[in-house]
């Protein structure tokens, strides 16, 4: 810099008038409060893209809910094949697997399939599984009529339990897909500390 | 020249200098504190690229260990992006804007003292994760969860604030802009009268203080995820890593717009100036950068069409993206239009400006193939991508800024730069850049994964040349320093209006620019005698 500038002042920068001042403070505060609106536009987008993806069906979810059978009079005679997957989240301690890895199911017509769970730790555990399907566009069409999914699973210390899952695919399935990956993975919701105390620990764990 | 010395607080030396640069609020040296800090933040990201560039030289790992190589490619992007181009064009926006609109200073003065003074402890916070156990973030720049909150080393939180304050930063400058703009400008310039590179900036502005607090909101949720028993991005409690993604590129594609509109202005101030016509387009170039604006909100699929979402939200992304390509081509074709058949000298701002229309042309072909969504499952996660947006940043955005500062710096200092200096740093540097990036399509497109340390041998030459260019273009920028040490130092006295056919309220006022401009308002639209007055001073 050179120095002809004098630098070395404070000089109050000179405003038009009040008015205009007002006006800078309210444009201020206006884009201050959509800066902040922007903020929580970020978290409103998590709550959004779920309902997003439910709508649409677009994420590989299932519904929570069980599906009315549709009895079929005619047999399609197109088959696919259904894999299935178990995997515990994050200190679950159980074990939990599928009884049988796959098989190819008839599309339209019923299937019962059971999954194993064994509680390995000494205090009771609340589980909750979540299910996924792969390919995501076939997710609206893997129909779950009774699901160990649509409810919490609760095991004692050591229990061991064999859960049902009965299903079909509806014949709108897209003709290009051939396999199907129903994926659970079991959560833990909550567990009964067996000496310290009776109140169950609640984790911050969604309930899906 | 009008002297202060009135105003003078009785402090002496060392504290009078810390006291005048901590506590001014004049929008001229706050300007040049943001754009010193640019500058500096410039040269350690260039340092760290320095670092990378020597590792790839050859293949093999010979000088970094993978894991400090991590480190050094997120500082490098996160440096670069939030540390050297935004506040370089802060500081551009705080010198120039009050002088193109005849506005006495910003409109909150002392919060724009505040906004600068925040992001030298929010880098020197980011910065310091270097030398903590566990060492810097090492997940990129775009910080993925998992790798950032399960995988995260511990001094991710260290970034996780740093992000926020230079967040708060931003938004806070891009306020103080945008009341700026809206109430201070000469009475009767009407928004359609602006200098493009106001509207660019308003424009600008506007993209931050929107898109800024999704990043803001983005880290907390990492935050909250890595101490606070969230699970946002967790699948284990019911997240989703992949909602990451689409809240961070909900932010991330408006912040590539925030990286290139100032520099649109900035082509557009240049390149009708020494063409000698008046910028072709005026109107269209407005609602050109409007509508990027607007579509930069609806694109950001496209960073992620290799995660799986069905087909039809590829497509919809991907025509999306491909009408940016409109508004871009009449921005291309306006400057053209204006070069074509004007008078056209070729001073080493001009040359910075057309190679900012050249070579960012270039980054944007590579964008547009990019958005293919076939195409993109092949280049995906390649030098490709590493070329595509090297070729906009670089060329673009900083080609852009320094374009700016040849074109301004005789008004700042009072002195002219050595042009035959400047046109070596800019047939060096423009050599340099393309040196640098060019060879990497090809590695790209040959499948050359980014971000690892080492890579197969057929890559080989590619890297060897790209890595000779980033050392020559590493040197010029140094070169660079030493122009504007030396203009600012002396020179051939500018004049008031510094180029014969500038046009705009900034080239009304003396060189070098009084602390105080514009206590007054000017007359708006400028007359002939007050140009011709300014011309004989």
């Amino acid at each position: 810099m050179p120095a002809k500038i004098k630098r070395l002042g404070f000089k109050p920068v000179q405003r038009m008038n009040r008015t205009t001042d007002n006006k800078i403070y309210r444009n201020a505060g206006l884009l201050g409060v959509l800066a902040i609106g922007m903020f929580g536009f970020a978290f409103g987008l998590v709550p959004l893209y779920e309902v997003f993806c439910e709508v649409t069906g677009i994420n590989g979810k299932t519904a929570q809910t069980a599906a009315k059978m549709v009895e079929t009079t005619v047999d399609s005679g197109r088959e696919v094949k259904v894999q299935f997957l178990g995997r515990v989240g994050n200190g679950m301690p159980w074990e939990f697997r599928p009884s049988t890895h796959e098989f190819d199911v008839t599309v339209g017509q019923a299937n019962v399939t059971e999954f194993y769970a064994r509680n390995r730790s000494a205090h009771t555990v609340i589980g909750q599984a979540v299910p996924s399907v792969s390919p995501g566009l076939a997710a609206e069409h893997l129909k779950k009529v009774e699901c160990f999914c649509f409810v919490q699973q609760t095991l004692e210390a050591g229990e061991e339990t064999y859960m049902p899952v009965k299903f079909y695919v509806s014949e709108d399935l897209p003709s290009d897909v051939q396999t199907i990956t129903l994926s659970y993975t079991m959560f833990k919701v909550s567990q009964q500390e067996p000496t310290s105390s009776n109140e169950p620990h609640v984790s911050l764990v969604s309930t899906i | 020249m009008v002297a202060h010395a009135e105003h003078v607080p009785h402090r002496s030396g060392l504290a009078a200098f810390i006291a005048r640069w901590t506590l001014t609020t004049n929008h001229k040296e706050i300007g040049s504190m943001y754009l010193w800090f640019a500058f500096t933040m410039f040269f350690i990201g260039g340092a760290l690229a320095m670092g990378i560039r020597l590792e790839l030289f050859m293949p093999g790992i010979q000088l970094i260990d993978p894991g400090f190589y991590n480190q050094f490619v997120t500082m490098h992007g996160l440096i670069m992006v939030f540390g050297a181009v935004m506040p370089a064009f802060v500081g551009l926006a705080n010198w120039q804007i009050p002088l193109m609109i005849g506005a006495p200073d910003m409109a909150l003065p002392r919060l724009n003292n505040f906004s600068f003074w925040i992001l030298p402890f929010a880098f020197t916070m980011l910065l310091s994760s270097f030398f903590m156990d566990g060492g810097a973030p090492n997940f990129g720049w775009t910080f993925y969860a998992p790798l950032s909150t399960t995988y995260g080393p511990d001094s991710t939180d260290f970034f996780i604030f740093g992000v926020h304050m230079m967040g708060i930063s931003s938004v806070l400058g891009a306020i103080n802009i945008m009341v700026t703009i809206f109430n201070l400008r000469a009475p009767g310039m009407k928004l359609m009268e602006m200098p493009l590179f106001v509207w660019t900036w308003l424009i600008t502005a506007f993209l931050l203080i929107t898109a800024m607090p999704v990043l803001a909101g983005v880290v907390t949720m990492m935050l909250t995820d890595r101490h606070f028993d969230t699970s946002f991005f967790s699948a284990d409690g019911g997240g989703d890593p992949l909602i990451f993604q689409h809240v961070f590129w909900f932010f991330g594609h408006p912040e590539v717009y925030i990286m290139i509109l100032p520099g649109f202005g900035i082509a557009s101030e240049i390149i009708p100036t020494f063409a000698r016509k008046k910028l072709f387009g005026y109107n269209s170039m407005v609602y050109a950068t409007a509508s990027i604006a607007f579509l930069s909100y609806i694109v950001w699929g496209h960073h992620m069409f290799a995660v799986g979402m069905p087909l039809w939200v590829e497509m919809t992304f991907m025509i999306c993206t491909m009408f940016i390509a409109v508004p871009t081509g009449v921005k291309v074709f306006n400057w053209t239009a204006t070069m074509w058949r004007g008078a056209m000298t070729f001073e080493t701002p001009m040359l910075f400006a057309i190679a900012f229309v050249v070579l960012f042309t270039i980054g944007g072909f590579s964008g547009l193939m990019l958005a293919i969504v076939p195409a993109d499952f092949q280049y995906h996660d390649t030098y490709f991508v590493v070329a595509h947006f090297h070729y906009t940043l670089y060329p673009g955005a900083i080609f852009g800024t320094m374009a700016a500062v040849y074109y301004w710096l005789p008004k700042w200092s009072g002195h002219m730069y050595d042009e035959r200096l400047g046109k070596i740093h800019f047939w060096t540097a423009t050599i340099a850049v393309n040196l640098t990036f060019f060879p990497m399509h090809f590695s790209g497109l040959a499948g050359m994964p980014r971000r690892i340390v080492d890579y197969s041998l057929q890559f080989a030459d590619f890297n060897m040349l790209s890595s000779i260019g980033a050392g020559l273009l590493g040197l010029t920028q140094l070169f660079f320093l030493y122009i504007v040490i030396k203009t600012i130092r002396g020179g051939k006295p500018a004049t008031d209006k510094v180029w014969e056919s500038a046009e705009g309220l900034e080239w009304t006022i003396p060189s070098p620019a009084p602390l105080h401009t514009f206590e007054t308002p000017p007359a708006w639209p400028i007359t002939d005698a007050r140009e011709d007055q300014a011309a004989r001073v």
